[in-house]
Formats: structure tokens, C-alpha cells, sequence
């Protein structure tokens, strides 16, 4: 009897041991004469259950998790391999509540696919979507992704069409497409996920961009700590090149298109598209002015797409599926589904995938189940070290763009982070300009120089007795946000007053500061 | 071979820079393989890779110092990289950073005496799912307490002896 076990591949499920867990199954099975494929797949994104192992059956996949490798005899003797019961059994995949009640289009393969495996990728949908791109016009492409809704999913939001279009227009002999993986906020992990569990959808999203700029050269930009990411892009590359899906004559068409992956090293700056290209360029990762935008004088100073790689991993099921269907996901200005991650103190971590207006609440003590430690969920912190903290009274926001700019927040790149009632926001608050102290390029002198200002001035307003002394140093610290805020050419600077004001905001007493004292913060 | 005591080969860092010169932003390709084959950049290799990029002393130095990956010295024989962003902090990481420099010793972006461990802090390893996270000598953790840290140095002593 032969029978096909499923063990992830993804780095958090390896952090957690899966490894040895594969080993030992592959061990047992070679023990007991017992014919077995083992298949290395994504994660399905339930990291409380990982290592989770998984087993084809007649019903299905059958799920047990988390398994460790001392489990694995047990699993045998269970007859795990029929889906037989075990302490350790989830029942089928697909009925868990946590992944069945998402609407997964990004990341429809996470987890069922072998992420090498091109065949796989093809058997599930793979290369529909540039087929039907290779049968229209570029402009009508554009159309398409501009239809659709789609926004920049690293964080700005910005319309992929626009930027497509500017690209698409603009006459060059060298136009590039660049894939921006340096997913450097902390509480997200999408990226990582699609780079090691599905990179085919990258590289198919990448080469319809490309077909539509007219570009011959596609970068992806990978931040070096994801050393898996980039074997396995690497290998799915490869695999690409010698199927004709990358290299010349792409896919029996006309066109070309020539994809490398290059690693950043360990600067967060250089998740901001300008300082991200003159890295790749083999220079300082400093922010540049912008215009020109990098659409119309991008990489070596060429017309360039620059996207995100969950955006970018979006755009093959838009060309399949059409606009119409992406669009149809969603609420208001925000268009289709988004990859959420549950991160930090939370007790069901892991990738949720859901329409926009999904609500905080839903997305953390539903899906998330509340904290890990127990205890009362004080704060999240919603897209990244630049996004804004917010209160458990505030958990109703949904997941939208405008919303969270009504609250003086950011979607980003969709990662929250639970706090429990332990945290201490002033500290946060400290954190944050730290961060930009650490991360600034050093351009604009509010980030280089102000960051570091800030953290001596919630310093002081910790310190001071004297109520007089207090409301000066807040005052400065109000002037000096603003500074940064108007005074910064991108994000790092600009936005780093968001944690920092939210924390005063919505939580004064860690501060030693009453509701009245930071009225000004709205 | 022209090697001093820390492994500085000239020559080795020539035959890498003129090897990847002529590729598109070839400047960040070198500046990766040197640390991947010394452990750092090393100082004395700056005027060569200037000199062969065509590029001058201070734009190297330049573009080696403004990276945090790019050490100035080899490291310890173990590098222990911990994650000190907000969701690890929501879990703890605080408290495991204290535990860990106590433990060996050190503060980050230090080696200790003997050179066995150098302690480098890093912000997201993208494993946000299982914080706190940390690397030991390219390996990712997840869920590290500091009584898993001790642990899995003691595992680590262990399958040396």
C-alpha cells in the first residue's frame, strides 16, 4: 500500500521541528516495510498546529498536529495513514474551522501543492492566468489589473494599475520588473509564505508584469534573512527556465523574460521601493526623491514595475478569473481579499486570508482565539513597527484602507500583533523611534536626527515630576512628530509618529498622563 | 598563499571581484560573498574591490558600513541572531535578550572572550507565528523561552562531545 504524507516545508513549521518529524516518519515507515511518498509542502498557516502532518485518503487529507518526532511511532500504530485516530487528529484539512472560513484566491495552493513541483502548479491552476494574458493586448492587461481594484499589498496601497500603465506607456529599450521581498515588518510573514510554499504564482504574477511592461528582466529583492526563501525560489526558477516558462520564447510566445533573485542585507530601509532600487542598483539603500516615480525611471534609471509579492502573486488568479470576480471580494476602495497575519501574543497564530471589512475582532479573538498567555488583550498593532496601536475598544475597525486611515492607522502588509495587558505603551512608544533611530537611510534629517530626539523625549516625559515641565516635553514631542511626519521623504520617517502618537492616544496613563494632557492627539 | 591571521586573502577577494564585476549592481554581489567566505567584510579588502569596480575607497566603505549584515570582523564560531521586534516582544523576547547576554555573557553585536558566540540582534525573522524567534548558526527557532534557549545549548554541548 502507498500512501502520500504531508509535512511542511515552510521555515516556522522547520523552527518547530519539522524536519524531524519527516525523518522520523520516513525512518518508521523504511522500519515497518511500509511503501510511503512523503511530500514537502507549504504551510497551511496554522503555525499552534505546526509540525502538522497530513495524510491523502480516500476522504481526503486528514490532519494531526502538532506532531512531534516521538509522536510518530504512535501516529503508525494508529494507522495514521488511513486516517485512523489519534490524540493528535484534526479530522479533514479542509474542515478546519480556521482555514475553511477563509477565502483564500492568493493563496488558494498554500499547502496542498509541492512548491517544486511545476507539474503540480499546472495541475492546480497554474499558468492560466498568463496564458489568457499572452492571448490580449499589454493595454488590455493593464485594464485588467486596473478593474480589479488591486493595491499595493507591502503597504502603501497604491493602485497596481496606475503604476502599470506608467510602465506600460513609457517607451525605453530596457524596461524591468521588480519583485519587492523585503518583507521586513515585524507581525508579517505572507511573503515568506508564498516564496516557500507556492513560487510559481510569484514567478507567473512577475512574468505577466512583465509581458505587459515589455520587460525583458525581472529582479526579485529577498531580505537575506530568509534563506529558504531563496532556495527554493532559486530551485522553482530553474525548474521555470527549463520548462520555457522563463528564459526566451516564454511560454511559445514572442517574449522574453530573464528572472534572478538578489538578497538585500538586513536593512529595513530597503523595503522602500526608491532605497530598495538603489540597493540593487549595489548601492547605500537611500531613499530618492521622487518624481521621477520608479515606473517611469526605476531601476538603473528605466521604467520600472515595482510590486509586492503578495500583489504581484495576486495578479495570475485577476488574469484568470477576471477583474469582475477579484472585485467582487472586498469593501469600498479596498478590492479583493487580503493576506492576514496573526502574530505576537496570540493564541491561534497564522495566515488568514480574507475579503476586506473583515473586523479586527473577528480576525483576533475568532480566528486568533484570544491571547496566548490568557490574560486581557490590551493592544494590536496593525501594520508593522510603523502602524498604529490600538485598543481593545477599537477591535471593531475592519481590515480597509480608508477605514484605518480614519483612525489614524495603516492596513501595511496586513500583519497584527496582539498585545496582553503586560505590555507597557510608553515603552512601545520609545521602541518605535528607536527602530527609525536604527533602520533611518539618513537622508532627511527629522528621521536621521528626530528619532532619536523622541526617545529621549518620551525619556523625559517618563521622568519629569513637575506637571510644567511635562506639558513642555509633550509639547515637543508634538513638534517634533509633526516635523517627521511633514518632514520625512518616505514612509520610515513619516510614519513612525503613527505608534508613537497612537500610544499617547489611546493609552495615557502608561505615560503618567491623564485623557486632557493629550487632547492635541485627538 | 597571502593569507594573514584572519583569513584575509587578497587574492581570493580579487578573483571574487573581478569574477562578478560586470554584473548588474555587481557592488552588493561581492560585498555578499566575501562575508559568506570570510564571515565579514574585511577591511583591507575595500581599496581591491574599489579598485576593481572602478568605484572610489569611500563609496565601498560606504555601501559595507550601511548594511547591517556586513560585519567588520569574523565572528564567533557560533553566531546567535535574536529577534527584537514587536510581536517577539509581545512574547517575551525582552526578557530572553537579558537572559541570553547574561548567559554568555556578551551584549549584541559582541563576541565573547573565548570566541565561541557572538550575539547579533535582528529585527523579524518572518516567524512571527512562533515568537519569540531566534537563528543559531543558520538554524530558525521558534517559541523560545529562555529555558528552551538553555536547553538547546545544552544539546548543542552535548552532540559535541
Amino acid at each position: 500500500m502507498s500512501a502520500t504524507v504531508y509535512v511542511a516545508r515552510d521555515s516556522s513549521a522547520l523552527s518547530l521541528g519539522a524536519d524531524k518529524v519527516a525523518g522520523a516518519i520516513a525512518g518508521e515507515a523504511a522500519r515497518r516495510n511500509i511503501d510511503l511518498r512523503l511530500v514537502r509542502n507549504g504551510s497551511r498557516g496554522m503555525f499552534w498546529l505546526e509540525p502538522m502532518v497530513e495524510v491523502l485518503t480516500t476522504r481526503g487529507r486528514v490532519a494531526y498536529g502538532p506532531v512531534a518526532a516521538a509522536d510518530v511511532a504512535g501516529l503508525f500504530d494508529s494507522d495514521f495513514m488511513s486516517g485512523g485516530d489519534h490524540r493528535l487528529g484534526l479530522g479533514l484539512t479542509e474542515e478546519i474551522g480556521y482555514l475553511k472560513r477563509q477565502e483564500r484566491l492568493t493563496f488558494a495552493r498554500m499547502g496542498i501543492v509541492d512548491p517544486l513541483s511545476l507539474d503540480d502548479y499546472i495541475a492546480h491552476g497554474g499558468y492560466r492566468g498568463l496564458t489568457r494574458a499572452l492571448s490580449m493586448a499589454a493595454e488590455k492587461i493593464v485594464d485588467e489589473i486596473a478593474e480589479s481594484g488591486l493595491r499595493g499589498r507591502g503597504g502603501a496601497g497604491f493602485p497596481a494599475g496606475i503604476k502599470w500603465r506608467t510602465t506600460q506607456q513609457a517607451s525605453a529599450r530596457q524596461k524591468y520588473v521588480v519583485c519587492n521581498a523585503d518583507e521586513g515588518d515585524s507581525g508579517t510573514f505572507s511573503d515568506r509564505m508564498i516564496m516557500e510554499g507556492d513560487p510559481f504564482v510569484l514567478i507567473e504574477g512577475m512574468t505577466i508584469a512583465a509581458v505587459c511592461a515589455g520587460a525583458t528582466q525581472g529582479y526579485i529583492y529577498l531580505r537575506s534573512e530568509y534563506p529558504h526563501a531563496l532556495r527554493t525560489l532559486n530551485q522553482a526558477i530553474d525548474a521555470a527556465r527549463q520548462r520555457g516558462y522563463l528564459g526566451e520564447k516564454i511560454a511559445g510566445s514572442a517574449h522574453t523574460f530573464n528572472l534572478e533573485v538578489r538578497l538585500g542585507a538586513g536593512a529595513y530601509i530597503c523595503g522602500e521601493e526608491t532605497a530598495m532600487l538603489e540597493s540593487l542598483e549595489g548601492k547605500r539603500g537611500m531613499v530618492r526623491y521622487k518624481p521621477p516615480v520608479p515606473a517611469v525611471a526605476g531601476l538603473f534609471g528605466q521604467p520600472t514595475i515595482v510590486n509586492n509579492v503578495v500583489s504581484l502573486a495576486t495578479v495570475p488568479i485577476i488574469l484568470e478569473r477576471g477583474a469582475a470576480f477579484y472585485k467582487d471580494y472586498g469593501m469600498g476602495r479596498s478590492r479583493g481579499t487580503l493576506p492576514i497575519q496573526l502574530a505576537g501574543n496570540v493564541k491561534r497564530p497564522g495566515l488568514v486570508e480574507k475579503a476586506f471589512g473583515v473586523t479586527l475582532r473577528d480576525l483576533v479573538e475568532d480566528y486568533g482565539g484570544g491571547t496566548f498567555s490568557g490574560r486581557p488583550l490590551r493592544a494590536v498593532q496593525v501594520g508593522g513597527p510603523l502602524g498604529a496601536y490600538f485598543p481593545e475598544s477599537m477591535l471593531d475597525l475592519p481590515m480597509d484602507y480608508e477605514a484605518f486611515a480614519a483612525k489614524k492607522g495603516i492596513v501595511g502588509h496586513g500583519g497584527i500583533v496582539v498585545f496582553d495587558d503586560t505590555v507597557d505603551l510608553a515603552r512601545q512608544a520609545r521602541w518605535a523611534f528607536e527602530f527609525c533611530a536604527i533602520e533611518s537611510c539618513g537622508k532627511c534629517t527629522p528621521c536621521r536626527i528626530g528619532s532619536t530626539r523622541g526617545a529621549e523625549v518620551v525619556d523625559r516625559i517618563l521622568r519629569v515630576a513637575h506637571t510644567g515641565d511635562r506639558a513642555a516635553a509633550i509639547g515637543l514631542l508634538r513638534d517634533l512628530c509633526d516635523t517627521m511626519t511633514y518632514g520625512s521623504l518616505c514612509a520610515l520617517g513619516g510614519l513612525t509618529p503613527l505608534p508613537v502618537l497612537s500610544a499617547l492616544r489611546h493609552f495615557p496613563e502608561d505615560f503618567g498622563l491623564s485623557r486632557s494632557d493629550v487632547a492635541w492627539a485627538g | 598563499m597571502d593569507q594573514n591571521r584572519n583569513g584575509f586573502d587578497p587574492a581570493a577577494v580579487e578573483a571574487i571581484a573581478t569574477r562578478l564585476k560586470d554584473r548588474p549592481g555587481a557592488l552588493m554581489l561581492i560585498l555578499r560573498e566575501l562575508q559568506d567566505r570570510f564571515g565579514c567584510v574585511p577591511r583591507d579588502g575595500v581599496p581591491i574591490i574599489a579598485h576593481t569596480l572602478n568605484l572610489s575607497r569611500a563609496e565601498v566603505h560606504g555601501v559595507a558600513t550601511f548594511y547591517h549584515d556586513f560585519r567588520r570582523e569574523p565572528p564567533g564560531r557560533n553566531v546567535i541572531r535574536l529577534c527584537r521586534a514587536e510581536s517577539c516582544q509581545a512574547m517575551g523576547a525582552v526578557a530572553l535578550a537579558e537572559h541570553v547576554r547574561e548567559r554568555l555573557g556578551v551584549g549584541f553585536g559582541e563576541t565573547t572572550r573565548d570566541g565561541d558566540f557572538t550575539l547579533e540582534a535582528v529585527y523579524c525573522l518572518g516567524n512571527c507565528g512562533c515568537s519569540p524567534a531566534m537563528v543559531f548558526n543558520d538554524e530558525l527557532y521558534g517559541r523560545v523561552s529562555p529555558a528552551r534557549f538553555d536547553e538547546l545549548m545544552a544539546e548543542r554541548k552535548e552532540g559535541r562531545r
